[in-house]
């Protein structure tokens, strides 16, 4: 191969650009990304970043010896629009074309937003750009912020936003947040951190609409209920990046569908991080993001499917000073069980257990026994079974 | 030179964290005392809770690996090394002698 175009320039993207260059690929590597900024980490945005405690420059993926070994030709700032049947050219929103011998899909996902007009205040939080206008407007005294969605994007903002002072709900339509993650008894504990840290979080009823002006005013609940707010932050979800992928030939659902090797219906075209639906799952993680691409390049290398990604499923969360991590796939009938510490000392290690095994594990400021348990979880079996 | 613990107090495989500025971790590692800063070089973890294997420790946040020998990466995504502080023990106590210390005192 000759040319190798990575579509998105966001962690996936730029393991995909290492991994080649550590494979030996010595070819033109091109990256294309829609953002301006060269990669960037997205967690810290929602935390370190909005609280005000980790600047711009701590969040960069890559430094400056780095990009000079990677010899990458960045096209920043400009959006793909379309690929080719036979999955041979990236073509640009500005008309340019990049013709390519294999592409590598890292194209992400973008943050749910709310059907209705736009209104000042209203934010979501998934790139740099979001996470830099949301610290500005939170930075102008303290404010009533609602954030719609008790996922960790919502949990985490609220957290920060009550480090900065603010007077803030969360919003949850479900009974308890985190519910598919985490089930029912351990959802609870971690929906009580809320209280505990100091926001309101208002469970089983969803939003109807926002109102006001030209800005924001307030959140109309399913309910009824008016939240008056000067700041709503929208933390409902990411959906795929693939309206791009409309004219090519693969297969999109819910993502690109690849088969366990991160191969889709092309040979020389792989799919990486959150838009690639890897063997019927799509997992928004970080380290799918960066597992990934080592199994999707040496495929795209190969040419065939010569290897497949052995996920185990982990996310973390940091929100009001704990530290939640969770490792595993939980089945919703899974019993629990507390292995050390307690729930009600806010420090604790459960199982989730199913006919005499362990599989999946959380915890809540235990790194340590959290690692050795996620260490002994089998990796996987695909998901769907 | 900061005193950290008893040697008897951190048996092989542990790890403790001493609350300087900025926080230093210090570990046995099969018997071998070793600092290095507490911080991971990537993200705001604390390595003293990571997992250690042989002389590497693992990041507990994004299983990042570095060297106690020389705070050096061995994988990502941690790419900048952590510093390394002189450990000795007088009398049966870890101390620390802190890299800037080191480089006041000389």
């Amino acid at each position: 191969m000759r040319t190798i175009t990575v579509v998105g320039a966001s962690l996936a993207g730029l393991y995909a650009a290492r991994e080649l260059r550590a494979r030996g690929y010595d070819g033109r590597l091109v990256i294309i990304g829609d953002e301006p900024h060269p990669p960037y980490d997205r967690p810290p945005l929602s935390k370190d970043f909005l609280s005000g405690k980790a600047g711009e420059d701590q969040l960069a993926l890559c430094d400056d010896e780095e990009t000079d070994e990677l010899a990458v030709e960045w096209l920043l700032g400009v959006r793909a629009r379309g690929l080719d049947a036979r999955g041979r050219s990236v073509l640009l929103e500005d008309g340019r074309t990049v013709v390519s011998d294999g592409v590598v899909i890292a194209t992400g996902a973008s943050a749910r937003r709310l059907p209705g007009p736009s209104l000042a205040g209203v934010h979501t939080l998934r790139t740099l750009d979001d996470a830099r206008a949301l610290r500005t407007e939170l930075a102008a005294g303290p404010q009533r912020v609602v954030v719609i969605g008790g996922g960790f994007i919502g949990a985490e903002t609220a957290s920060s936003c009550v480090a900065l002072g603010h007077d803030v709900t969360v919003v949850e339509a479900a009974p308890l947040p985190l519910l598919p993650q985490l089930g029912p008894d351990m959802a609870a504990v971690c929906a009580a951190l809320h209280a505990r840290g100091g926001a309101e979080l208002v469970t089983g009823t969803g939003v109807a609409a926002l109102y006001g002006d030209a800005s924001v005013r307030g959140v109309e609940l399913a309910d009824g209920r008016l939240l008056p707010a000067d700041v709503v932050v929208v933390g409902i979800g990411a959906a795929p990046n693939t309206a791009w992928l409309a004219g090519s030939t693969l297969a999109l659902d819910d993502g690109v569908l690849c088969d366990d090797g991160c191969v889709t219906g092309l040979a020389q075209v792989v799919a990486v991080g959150d838009v690639a639906r890897v063997g019927a799952v799509r997992a928004e993680h970080w380290t799918s993001a960066t597992e990934q691409p080592r199994v999707a390049v040496g495929n795209l290398l190969a040419g065939r499917t010569a290897e497949t990604v052995r996920p185990l499923p982990y996310f973390w969360s940091d929100q009001y000073g704990s530290r939640i991590q969770f490792a595993g796939r939980r089945r919703h009938d899974d019993t629990v069980r507390i292995l050390e510490g307690s729930t009600e000392e806010g420090s604790f290690l459960a199982a989730y257990e199913r006919e005499g095994h362990t599989t999946a594990v959380l915890a809540v400021n235990r790194p340590r026994p959290f690692t050795r348990m996620r260490r002994g979880l089998p990796a996987a079996v695909p998901a769907a079974a | 030179m900061i005193p950290v613990c008893r040697l008897e107090d951190l048996p092989a495989g542990e790890s403790v964290r001493v609350e300087t500025t900025p926080p230093v971790a210090v570990f046995n590692a099969d018997g071998e005392i070793f600092a290095i800063d507490d911080t991971c070089s990537h993200q705001d973890a604390s390595l003293s809770e990571g997992w250690l294997e042989g002389c590497l420790v693992e990041c507990p946040l994004h299983a990042a690996s570095f060297d106690l020998r020389t705070g050096l990466p061995t994988c990502l995504p941690a790419r900048r090394a952590v510093r390394t502080h002189r450990v000795s023990v007088d009398d049966g106590t870890i101390h620390v002698h802190l890299v800037a210390e080191e480089g006041s005192a000389a």
